[in-house]
């Protein structure tokens, strides 16, 4: 049971992100009002994307380093788990928009440069699937995975602060500095942030011992 | 002296504006009913992490299984 002490954490954590994040006050604001609370699982997964897609490339540097395919596999699956997270975060951003900035496609930098770096990694899936050579495959989907991850940095975090745009944290708009974002939303905020990178993990680790499982019996035919 | 006197009703309507509170769900919350929300999402999410929790013995169960086998 101790082994799986972060399972535990992550149930936790999400809970009482639930919990706080309907119930704790939250400062009240003009246009956001009571939506500000979307904050609470809107951000998380882009918190969660960055680290399944930091995970996956830490692999795909292993994976040339030393090539097993374990590494390709946590890879592989890291960045399956970074995907879905992306796409939650970009589907709840654009309800979010519709109702905040008056449409769900607002053009914002941000909104834009997520949106690509999440073709850059579609596009790393189409990569692995043209081509039928296992060794190929991870080889070059490692290479790719590296430019992929080096893509989305700028996409996310540098471009929309050097324009205007309108989330907040970037383009001189405040971040939490703005509400004093006062450390009653950073009690919740950041415990939904670890919660939900840990069911990341939790999801990711049950697909790569699937996988492995996979493997496993793969050789054992094999053999007899 | 129209645009001091001008000057005078902005201000007077600026501060009047600060005060009026964004509005918020306080009606909802009074009544109880958030509560309703909060029970309904932590049941789903109780019960999808409970559906993972299964997968997770099941892999486990399955790994144990290949391991008797070798």
């Amino acid at each position: 049971m101790i082994k799986n002490w972060w399972k535990i954490a992550s149930v936790i954590l999400l809970l009482y992100t639930v919990i706080a994040g309907f119930l704790f006050s939250v400062p009240r604001l003009v246009i956001v009002n009571e939506t500000i609370r979307a904050l609470y699982f809107h951000v998380p997964m882009w918190f969660g994307m960055v680290i399944m897609f930091l995970v996956s490339t830490v692999y795909a540097i292993r994976y040339l380093r030393n090539s097993t395919p374990v590494n390709d596999v946590v890879s592989v699956e890291f960045a399956n788990a970074g995907l879905v997270f992306g796409l939650l975060g970009i589907f709840t951003g654009m309800i979010w928009a519709n109702y905040t900035w008056g449409s769900p496609w607002h053009g914002d930098p941000k909104q834009n440069g997520a949106a690509i770096a999440l073709l850059v990694y579609l596009a790393y899936f189409v990569l692995r699937g043209s081509l039928s050579n296992e060794e190929q495959r991870a080889r070059l989907g490692a290479v790719y995975n590296i430019f992929a991850f080096a893509a989305m940095i700028p996409l996310i975090f540098i471009i929309p602060r050097m324009t205007s745009s309108m989330h907040p944290g970037s383009g001189g708009n405040p971040g939490f500095n703005m509400y004093d974002l006062d450390s009653k939303m950073r009690m919740v905020f950041y415990p939904a942030v670890a919660g939900w990178i840990l069911l990341g993990v939790w999801i990711a680790s049950l697909r790569i011992r699937t996988r492995r499982l996979e493997e496993h019996i793969l050789e054992l035919e094999d053999h007899a | 002296m129209p645009r001091y006197l001008l000057i005078t009703l902005f201000t007077l309507f600026s501060i009047s504006l600060q005060a009026q509170e964004p509005e918020m769900a306080d009606t909802m919350r009074s009544e109880g009913k958030i509560y309703v929300v909060v029970a309904i999402l932590l049941l789903i999410l109780a019960g999808l992490i409970g559906y993972l929790i299964m997968i997770d013995r099941k892999v486990t169960r399955l790994e144990d299984k290949l391991k008797d086998k070798n």
